[in-house]
């Protein structure tokens, strides 16, 4: 059984996890990179390339956007890492389940032919 | 007797033996449930995208500066929204009001360029039933504009709140929550603006 000692202990490494949060320079910068990334994708949808090259582009600056929110403005890179568990459960469910279903309703749609 | 000792945590909402706020964790829980259900509704578009059925198909009526001016205010809505967790982390009451405020205006002006949007499209034939493309989008992004809704409803709550003094320095943390719902649909937005509108059909 743990003593009150050693569960204190425990809490004060628990926070010892967390970090100080950012400060307002800080997320005005990443408000100016957010902008800039999102005027890269629009610029982008605009360009005549290769369908699977834009595709990969925009999905990647996407996902660059995503986790820049959500690391720093949700405070996710600062807060406790087990924060992190229910949130990167959703996202890799939904990112598994729908991929196997989209792909499977695919593949039966076009006749079993990829 | 075993001995328990009860942490204060970090947010200092309530006590809790791990020492983190437990009412953080369920939102962060919540909003993993919430990836689900949008993660749902972005497959079923992407599975219909194509089934315009003869109809209008979505791409033909989007206006993507326009939808890019939307999602720039939404983006710098949650500049807004982050400020406004730090002003009352800090304690400047009247920098939390202000931020509150300007989150809850840009929301607000987010959601008038979606009614238009809307507007425009059907006025040139592009309904909810049109097609499964038209009901996909239609269904998809009213789901997230009543998310962004919602969230200006609790902005504008927190906001009367603290013009009353009922938002005090130790209630930071339903800022934070509040704050969380509100980064969260910005990244939908994010995803949205990126699978829906940008990539070609």
């Amino acid at each position: 059984m743990a003593t009150t000692e050693q569960v204190r202990q425990q809490a004060k490494e628990i926070h010892h996890l967390e970090k100080p949060h950012p400060t307002t320079k800080s997320y005005v910068r990443v408000a100016l990179f957010l902008s800039v990334v999102t005027g890269i994708e629009i610029a982008l949808s605009y360009v005549d390339t290769n369908k699977w090259a834009l595709l990969g582009s925009l999905v990647t600056l996407g996902a660059v956007k995503f986790y820049t929110v959500v690391f720093w403005f949700m405070h996710l890179k600062f807060d406790h890492p087990t924060l992190r568990k229910p949130f990167g459960v959703g996202i890799v469910l939904a990112l598994v389940i729908y991929s196997v279903v989209l792909g499977n309703l695919v593949y039966h749609s076009t006749g079993g032919s990829p | 007797m075993a001995e328990q000792a009860l942490v204060q945590s970090p947010g200092d909402t309530h006590q809790t033996s791990t020492g983190i706020d437990n009412t953080k964790l369920a939102m962060w829980t919540f909003l993993g449930s919430e990836c689900l259900l949008f993660g749902a509704l972005i497959s079923t578009f992407l599975l219909y995208r194509t089934r315009a059925d003869g109809a209008i198909s979505p791409h033909e009526v989007f206006d993507i500066p326009f939808t890019s001016v939307s999602s720039f205010v939404l983006l710098m809505s949650s500049l807004t929204m982050v400020l406004a967790v730090a002003a009352i982390q800090a304690g400047d009451h009247h920098k939390t009001r202000m931020w509150l405020l300007a989150t809850a205006m840009l929301g607000a002006v987010f959601i008038s360029g979606q009614v238009y949007e809307f507007t425009v499209f059907v006025r040139e034939g592009f309904t909810v039933g049109t097609s499964p493309a038209g009901s996909a989008f239609f269904i998809l992004t009213s789901f997230h504009g009543a998310h962004v809704t919602l969230g200006i409803v609790m902005l504008l709550s927190l906001f009367g709140l603290s013009l009353q003094g009922r938002l005090p320095t130790e209630r930071a943390s339903a800022v934070e929550y509040v704050g969380l719902y509100w980064h969260f649909v910005d990244i939908v937005w994010i995803v949205i603006f990126t699978v829906v509108y940008l990539v070609p059909a």
